[in-house]
């Protein structure tokens, strides 16, 4: 570690990995209702295990950027965190506000959770992703403003990278959009307009800043490549995301009642959106081909070298899948959705949060770059377990939503939603038995972290 | 990549590409808000509508069903529901109230909210104007 107050990342990785492990429960759970549609009914409803599910997902990935952007912005402003004594409150306030968020949704019905948060005064909470009470809302905007500040404080003093700034630009973002969650208005039509302003802008967005700049960092560092030829390769690839993303919003336009020149704005620059994620395959691929050290933290290279890959695969060819506006008419709102929504989750921002605290867990434990190599084997095999779990759960689930559309949408008699969904419930039983390779892949993950032995030197 | 595009170029793509399209971006909300009105029939938001809206996100229904496609796929779309279920506000209302509350054994079922009388019409109120926006065609067909 070179700089003494990078360590306050390690108490926020470990807090994203605890809360990772309770989404996967989560999503072992709601794969299983699917199929058994009773379980835990009353007690735990699917509406609310999924809303645990989602949001806990949400929130570790952001307890991962802040983490990341604590170990990062330090050594390349090369200059002490501003305060690392408000980075630690923020991070019990942001710990507590959250676990407090879960438990209200699993302990009271959540018509009164939005009662007892006032839901009445500024209704904000029912919208997907967005469930979290208003107060709680609030709490993430002053949390978000506080890290923002030390961050940014941080690199103002220090040396300004590329980098760095491009990802407390993309953090600067986060906050700014998600300001659109208080905007709810009576019209349905305008709500959905706007919601998409935080979860698109958020996720083919901003966010893609947050994922370029973490994978530039960790490849700078593991391959010794020209800090000037990465810096080019992640304006050109970020670029690209944006000119491609932006516009692409609209292909969530088509169906809500916005006006249909959606459709050919929405589909052209979302079929573009591959692009950017495809040259960032072959940007991770040429950095470690041309790279001039062979470092020995072996895991971290291949959570650097996946998450690409797997982005590519789970938001490129995923979303190509069903995003021109012919084949979204068909594939709206099915389990097609849910099949991208996993991979490309998992590949550009889970496997992104894993690379980094791969990178740098063993030098926040004190070790000069790498665990032993039997604690790294341990990881590797997390990391295929969990990705092929995850190739499979997309799988799945595109198989059933191929069936959903053809028997509920596109057949001569269109059958009713919940007959077709008894239908395909073999698939949904595969897709939970994929869920239980991943949570096996997690379970290793966690065992890798208390694999002793010798440190792995270059 | 090749040594004649440099780094201060892909620098200005980043930034000119991304506030280029991000102008667009606004220019064509403020388009869609001008012409929003002809396709959502936001006249017709009654009272009853705004409020079936606000017990919609109360009880979180977006947990389980879709609205115009977007939510969760556990249950089914109600963006036509009010179609489906023969134009009638009476068969959405009997429907949510006669829901067991400790649910179907082995099967998928809505939870029993206890909604009072008043709730329950501004629900189907709600469903009932959503139904009669204008959303290109969608959905496919009656089954959502």
């Amino acid at each position: 570690m070179q700089f003494q107050t990078q360590s306050i990342a390690k108490p926020y990785f470990i807090a994203a990995i605890g809360l990772f492990v309770g989404q996967i429960l989560f999503g072992v759970i709601l794969g299983l209702q699917y199929v058994v549609g009773d379980f835990l009914f009353p007690e735990i409803p699917f509406n609310v295990a999924r809303m645990v599910h989602t949001n806990l997902l949400i929130v570790w990935l952001l307890f991962g950027f802040m983490g990341a952007a604590y170990y990062m912005v330090p050594e390349e402003s090369e200059t002490e965190l501003h305060s690392p004594k408000l980075a630690m409150i923020t991070f019990w306030v942001f710990l507590v506000a959250g676990a407090l968020t879960i438990l209200g949704y699993l302990m009271v019905p959540y018509a009164t959770l939005a009662q007892v948060t006032g839901n009445d005064l500024l209704p904000t909470m029912g919208r997907e992703f967005l469930e979290q009470p208003t107060i709680t809302k609030i709490g993430i905007v002053v949390v978000a403003l506080s890290f923002l500040y030390n961050i940014s404080m941080t690199a103002l003093k220090g040396r300004k990278t590329v980098i760095s700034m491009i990802l407390i630009l993309g953090l600067w973002g986060l906050a700014l959009f998600f300001l659109f969650s208080f905007y709810n208005p009576e019209n349905l039509i305008l709500d959905k307009y706007f919601w998409w302003w935080v979860v698109h802008l958020w996720v083919e967005g901003v966010w893609e800043l947050i994922l370029g700049a973490i994978l530039a960092f960790v490849l700078i560092k593991m391959t010794g490549v020209d800090r000037e030829i990465i810096e080019k390769w992640l304006y050109v690839i970020i670029a690209m995301s944006l000119i491609t993303g932006i516009i692409g919003t609209g292909h969530h336009y088509y169906w809500i009642g916005a006006p249909e020149y959606w459709q050919w704005w929405g589909s052209i620059f979302s079929a573009l959106e591959p692009i950017p994620f495809f040259m960032m395959v072959i940007f991770a691929f040429n950095m470690v081909n041309r790279r001039r050290r062979e470092h020995p933290n072996k895991a971290a290279m291949l959570w650097a070298l996946g998450t690409p890959v797997m982005a590519f695969l789970g938001a490129g060819v995923w979303g190509f899948l069903h995003t021109l506006a012919p084949v979204n008419y068909y594939t709206h709102g099915t389990q097609i959705t849910a099949a991208h929504g996993h991979m490309a989750f998992y590949g550009a921002y889970v496997m992104v949060v894993l690379a980094i605290i791969s990178y740098a867990m063993p030098i926040l434990n004190g070790r000069a770059a790498a665990n032993s190599i039997k604690s790294q084997t341990v990881e590797m095999w997390s990391f295929w377990l969990m990705t092929v779990g995850m190739v499979f759960i997309t799988l799945f689930l595109t198989g059933a939503g191929i069936l959903q559309i053809w028997m509920q949408r596109m057949g001569e008699a269109p059958e009713s939603f919940m007959l077709v969904q008894e239908k395909i419930s073999l698939f949904y039983w595969m897709r939970e038995a994929a869920g239980l390779v991943f949570l096996l892949g997690l379970i290793c993950y966690i065992i890798s972290f208390f694999v002793k032995g010798e440190e792995r030197t270059a | 990549m090749s040594e004649k595009f440099t780094k201060s170029m892909a620098r200005n793509m980043f930034y000119g590409g991304s506030a280029f399209f991000f102008l667009l971006f606004v220019a064509m909300t403020f388009d869609t808000m001008g012409v929003l009105p002809e396709r959502d029939h936001r006249e017709n938001i009654t009272p009853e509508v705004a409020h079936g809206k606000k017990v919609w996100e109360d009880n979180n229904c977006i947990g389980c069903h879709t609205l115009l496609g977007e939510g969760a796929y556990f249950a089914p779309e109600l963006g036509n529901v009010y179609q489906r279920y023969g134009n009638s506000k009476e068969a959405i209302m009997a429907f949510i109230k006669s829901r067991p509350v400790e649910g179907i054994p082995g099967r998928r079922s809505m939870p029993q909210f206890n909604l009072s009388d008043e709730d329950l019409n501004a629900i189907a109120e709600f469903l009932k104007w959503t139904s009669e926006v204008n959303t290109a065609n969608w959905p496919p067909n009656i089954q959502g």
